[in-house]
C-alpha cells in the first residue's frame, strides 16, 4: 500500500505541476485578465471563456473514456462526489467565493502558482483563505450547516 | 494581443489534461479548495497525495518564473486589506460551497453535474456584479 501510495503522491504532483503551467500560459495566473473577464460591462477579457472551453473539452470527453474503466490506475475505488441535490450552501458559498474572487482576481489554484514569486498580496490571501477556510469549519461545526 | 484567445484556449486544454492524470491515476476529481481544506484535516492516511498536489502547483510556479515569467504580469494594485478580505471571502466561501473553479467548472461540468454547474454560474455572476459594486463604489477604475 505504501508503494501505491508513493505512486498515488507522484500523479497528484503532476497533475498539480501540468495544472500550474495551464494556469500560466492561459493567462489565468494574471489577476487582471480574471478581472477582465467579469468586468462583463467594462473592459471585457473574454479570455477566462476559452480557457473554461478548452478546459471542458478535453476533460469532458477524457472523463468518459476514463469513467469506463472499473477503477482508477492506482487505487481500488472511485473518489468522485456523489451527492446531487443543489443546497443553499452551495449557492451562497459560491456567491461569498465569486465576490472574493472578484476582489482580488485569484482563487486557490492561481494564488498558489503565483506563491513563488512572493508577492505580499498573494502570500496575504493564501493565509487568510486559509483562515477563511478554518473560519467556515467552524462555524459548519456550531450551525451544522454542511450536513 | 490578438493570440490571447488561442494561448488561452491551450492553456485550458492543460488544465483539462491535467486533471484527467488525477482522475486516471487517483480516481479523484481535481477541486483544488477541497484538497487544501482536506490538508487541515491533518489525517495521516490522506495527506501525501494532497500535499503533492499543492507542491506540485507549487513547483509549476517556480518553472513558470524561469521558463514563461510573462504569466506573473498583471497583479493588481490593491491595498493587502483588500487582499486579505478577498482571501477570507474564498477561503470561506469555497469549503461552504464545495468547491471553486477547479472543482465545479472544470472538473464537475466536464462530469455534468448540476450542482457544479449552478455553482459555476454563481460564482461567476457573484464576481460580476462584485465589480459592477466595486466600480461604483469607486474601488476599481
Amino acid at each position: 500500500m505504501s508503494n501505491n501510495n508513493m505512486k498515488n503522491a507522484l500523479a497528484s504532483f503532476a497533475t498539480g505541476l501540468v495544472f500550474a503551467l495551464g494556469l500560466g500560459v492561459s493567462g489565468m495566473t494574471m489577476p487582471q485578465k480574471v478581472l477582465g473577464f467579469l468586468d462583463l460591462f467594462g473592459n471585457f477579457d473574454p479570455s477566462l471563456i476559452f480557457v473554461m472551453v478548452g478546459a471542458i473539452f478535453v476533460h469532458f470527453i477524457a472523463f468518459r473514456m476514463v469513467k469506463k474503466r472499473k477503477t482508477p490506475l492506482l487505487d481500488h475505488q472511485w473518489h468522485i462526489p456523489t451527492k446531487t441535490t443543489i443546497t443553499p450552501s452551495l449557492v451562497i458559498g459560491a456567491f461569498i467565493f465569486g465576490f472574493g474572487w472578484a476582489l482580488a482576481g485569484m482563487c486557490p489554484g492561481p494564488a498558489i502558482t503565483r506563491l513563488p514569486f512572493f508577492e505580499t498580496n498573494t502570500v496575504v490571501f493564501v493565509i487568510t483563505m486559509l483562515i477563511g477556510i478554518l473560519i467556515f469549519r467552524k462555524v459548519d461545526k456550531i450551525f451544522k450547516l454542511n450536513k | 494581443m490578438q493570440e490571447d484567445w488561442v494561448l488561452a484556449l491551450i492553456g485550458g486544454a492543460i488544465i483539462g489534461l491535467s486533471v484527467t492524470i488525477m482522475l486516471l491515476f487517483n480516481g479523484r476529481v481535481t477541486g483544488i479548495s477541497g484538497i487544501i481544506n482536506g490538508i487541515l484535516n491533518f489525517q495521516k492516511n490522506d495527506m501525501l497525495w494532497r500535499v503533492s498536489f499543492v507542491l506540485g502547483l507549487f513547483s509549476g510556479g517556480v518553472l513558470l518564473r524561469f521558463i514563461y515569467p510573462h504569466a506573473f504580469n498583471g497583479a493588481l494594485n490593491i491595498s493587502s486589506t483588500h487582499a486579505a478580505v478577498a482571501g477570507l471571502l474564498v477561503g470561506f466561501g469555497t469549503v461552504m460551497g464545495s468547491g471553486c473553479t477547479s472543482g465545479h467548472g472544470v472538473c464537475g461540468i466536464s462530469r455534468l453535474s448540476l450542482r457544479s454547474l449552478i455553482s459555476t454560474i454563481t460564482f461567476i455572476l457573484a464576481g460580476v456584479i462584485a465589480v459592477v459594486a466595486l466600480r461604483k463604489l469607486g474601488v476599481i477604475l
